[in-house]
């Protein structure tokens, strides 16, 4: 108890400079999280993927698509438990800045390859049985206040004109991880609009999303898909659903580590400042340190006093900062939606920061107790008048 | 403890036929300081006793060695020759965890800059080499409040170091050496920070200290109105003991 209030009371005898290291030490946590979770909501959609689903697209780029007829004879292969398909619709609700991804599906099959969209049974049936009926993610219908029944019109940019849906069911996700901004409608309703309109590019679809009954057979059911239309006139490739998504973030891959490196970056910079902080407390009090010394005081009871104000101090910051990063990552994530559809401070940042301000602690308290230990008692008694 | 010196006798103190205890005895104490190719040599082969209940004032020019004299004495610093022993106890031969534990026992500091911890109020400050002991929480607040009692400060417990004048805070100080009941005293220019009046009450303070309970005083001074309250004056030039003046 004693030790205690001699730590925080010591803590805060410079209340001023101790107030400012706490905050730095708030701020470069909140800083950490913050772009921990951006790291985390990039590859969302990877650690979202199953290792179950494989994605067949055509081999020579995402931006051509594959004939539909391939589903009858992709399902045959060893191994498939299930199949559907999928085309980017890349249409604009409103104006442009409303941007959420949305498909054209196949309706009956496409749920089923996606378990973790949860749909009631009662909103699928309906969903199948409108032909111009949509699906759209919880999140996304709270955006836009959208009820069940409503309709919605998107602006097409790939398929040029205006299509009207009517909102048959909204998905949840089956745990936080799970995007809850996408959109679904027929791919039927695209179809036959295409087959009036443009007929060459009708009947085609941008992706299979093929489930396996084994992931560990994935490569080879992937080799046997692709084998099938190898020297065909739209050769395909067949990858992992996480592969596919990796394809997407290699791309920005550069951007990812030099924001992880920032937010190492910052860590070591406020361990630098508190580091600071407490070689300069502990010159003040090296008198201190040795009349307890002289009092009969070892030298652990001084290492003692030096890390417990120490992590004091980082511990206070390390409380602030990470209450304040859920919050202030809430609001981020709203801000920021259109970019980081998924966006949850992953828990192990928690566990980070907390070891983060552990470190910190004891790093920035190891000059200063080692200085403080070694001064002899008559040479720090020296340095008080 | 039983006082040693029933009355005050400093006048008969050095005839006095009896041997006394001695508690301090150096025997050809010397301490050099070393720096570079240099060697300064503080204290050459000191020798001299102090027996138990002595009031010894360590006089001197400054830069003669009091300070360094007393840290030995004290075991706050090491000997380069010649023994120390301390109520039987060699002090040289103690690691320094042995000597830490020591000191904490035998040893009452009083500084000149009083050094209280300024964020401990009175009461924490004196309460502090008693966290040392095994004395329990309850044991500790008697001795304490015995210690600020004695002292006179017993209404200003909860007072911080800046609350207190120079005054009162080397009282608190005093109050913390004596708190743990140490065989020997040490005070370096205790009232060299003081206005007369104060320090006046300081000398009264350790003189009653000394006669009321025997404690054994080695005090470093420069002011001879201090020196006056000892038993024993001893005066050091260039690191050499001049003679005793009792
Ligand atoms: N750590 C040290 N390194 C080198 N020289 C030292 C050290 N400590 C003390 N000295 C020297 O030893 C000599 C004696 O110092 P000491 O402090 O004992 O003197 P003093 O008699 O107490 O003086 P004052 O009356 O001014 O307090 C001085 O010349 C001082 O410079
Ligand atoms: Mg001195």
């Amino acid at each position: 108890m004693f030790i205690l209030k001699l730590l925080v009371k010591n803590a805060l005898r410079h209340r001023l400079r101790t107030l400012l290291t706490i905050m730095g030490i708030t701020i470069a946590l909140l800083s950490f999280g913050l772009l921990r979770t951006v790291v985390t909501a990039w590859y969302a959609g990877v650690n979202a993927s199953s290792a179950n689903r494989l994605v067949t697209r055509n081999s020579i780029s995402l931006v051509f698509s594959l004939p539909v007829s391939y589903t009858e004879r992709i399902k045959k292969v060893e191994g498939i438990k299930g199949i559907s398909y999928a085309s980017w619709f890349g249409g604009i609700y409103i104006n442009e800045k409303n941007f959420f991804p949305n498909f054209a599906i196949e309706p009956s099959s496409y749920f089923d390859q996606y378990p973790e969209f949860v749909l009631p049974a009662d909103q699928k049936k309906a969903f199948i049985n409108d032909r111009k009926g949509c699906v759209a993610g919880r999140r996304l219908a709270e955006r836009y206040g959208w009820k069940i029944g409503d309709n919605i019109t998107l602006k097409g940019t790939i398929y040029p004109g205006n299509w009207e849906f009517v909102l048959r069911g909204i998905y949840e996700g089956a745990d936080k991880s799970t995007d809850e901004g996408q959109f679904f409608f027929h791919w039927n309703y695209l179809n036959e609009t295409l087959r009036k309109t443009v007929p060459r590019r009708a009947d085609q679809a941008g992706v299979f999303i093929i489930s396996v009954k084994n992931p560990q057979v994935a490569a080879e059911t992937s080799l046997a898909v692709d084998a099938l239309f190898k020297n065909s006139l739209a050769e395909t490739l067949t990858e992992t659903e996480k592969a596919f998504q990796l394809s997407f973030v290699s791309m920005t891959e550069a951007i990812v580590i030099a924001i992880q490196i920032v937010s190492f970056v910052v860590i070591f910079i406020i361990m630098a400042v508190v580091a600071n902080t407490m070689a300069m407390t502990a010159r003040e009090r090296i008198g201190e340190y040795a009349i307890f010394k002289a009092m009969g005081f070892r030298s652990w009871h001084i290492a003692g006093i030096i890390f417990g104000e120490s992590l004091c101090i980082t511990m206070a910051g390390c409380i602030l900062g990470s209450a304040l990063t859920y919050p202030v990552a809430w609001k981020f994530g709203q801000v920021m939606e259109r970019f980081f559809p998924i966006f949850h401070v992953d828990n192990n940042t928690l566990l980070l920061d907390l070891l983060f301000s552990l470190l910190i602690g004891i790093v920035a308290a190891v000059f200063p107790a080692w200085r403080a230990i070694n001064i002899k008692i008559a040479d720090g008694l020296r340095r008080i008048g | 403890m039983v006082p040693a010196f029933p009355c005050r006798r400093r006048n008969n103190f050095m005839s006095d036929p009896t041997p006394q205890p001695s508690i301090v005895s150096l025997r050809n104490v010397s301490k050099v300081y070393r720096r570079g190719m240099q060697s300064l040599v503080v204290l050459e082969s000191i020798s001299f006793d102090i027996v138990k209940g002595e009031f010894l004032a360590l006089m001197g020019p400054s830069g003669s060695g009091k300070s360094t004299l007393l840290n030995l004495i004290a075991g706050i610093d090491t000997v380069d020759g010649g023994t120390i022993s301390v109520d039987g106890i060699d002090i040289a031969t103690l690691s320094e965890s042995d000597l830490a534990r020591w000191r904490s026992a035998h040893v009452g500091f009083i500084f000149q800059f009083y050094n209280l911890i300024p964020v401990l109020t009175a009461f924490e400050n004196v309460e502090l080499p008693l966290l040392l002991t095994s004395l329990s929480r309850k044991e500790r607040k008697e001795h304490v409040e015995t210690a600020l009692l004695v002292v006179g400060l017993a209404d200003r417990m909860e007072h911080y170091p800046s609350q207190l004048s120079g005054g009162q805070q080397q009282r608190v100080a005093i109050a913390r050496a004596i708190v743990t009941d140490p065989t020997i005293i040490v005070a370096d220019e205790p009232t060299g920070d003081l206005d007369r009046v104060s320090a006046q009450e300081i000398l009264d303070l350790l003189d009653r200290l000394n006669a009321d309970s025997g404690k054994t005083i080695i005090m470093v001074t420069h002011d001879p109105r201090a020196a006056e309250k000892a038993h024993v004056i001893r005066h050091l030039d260039k690191g050499e003991l001049q003679d005793v003046h009792p």
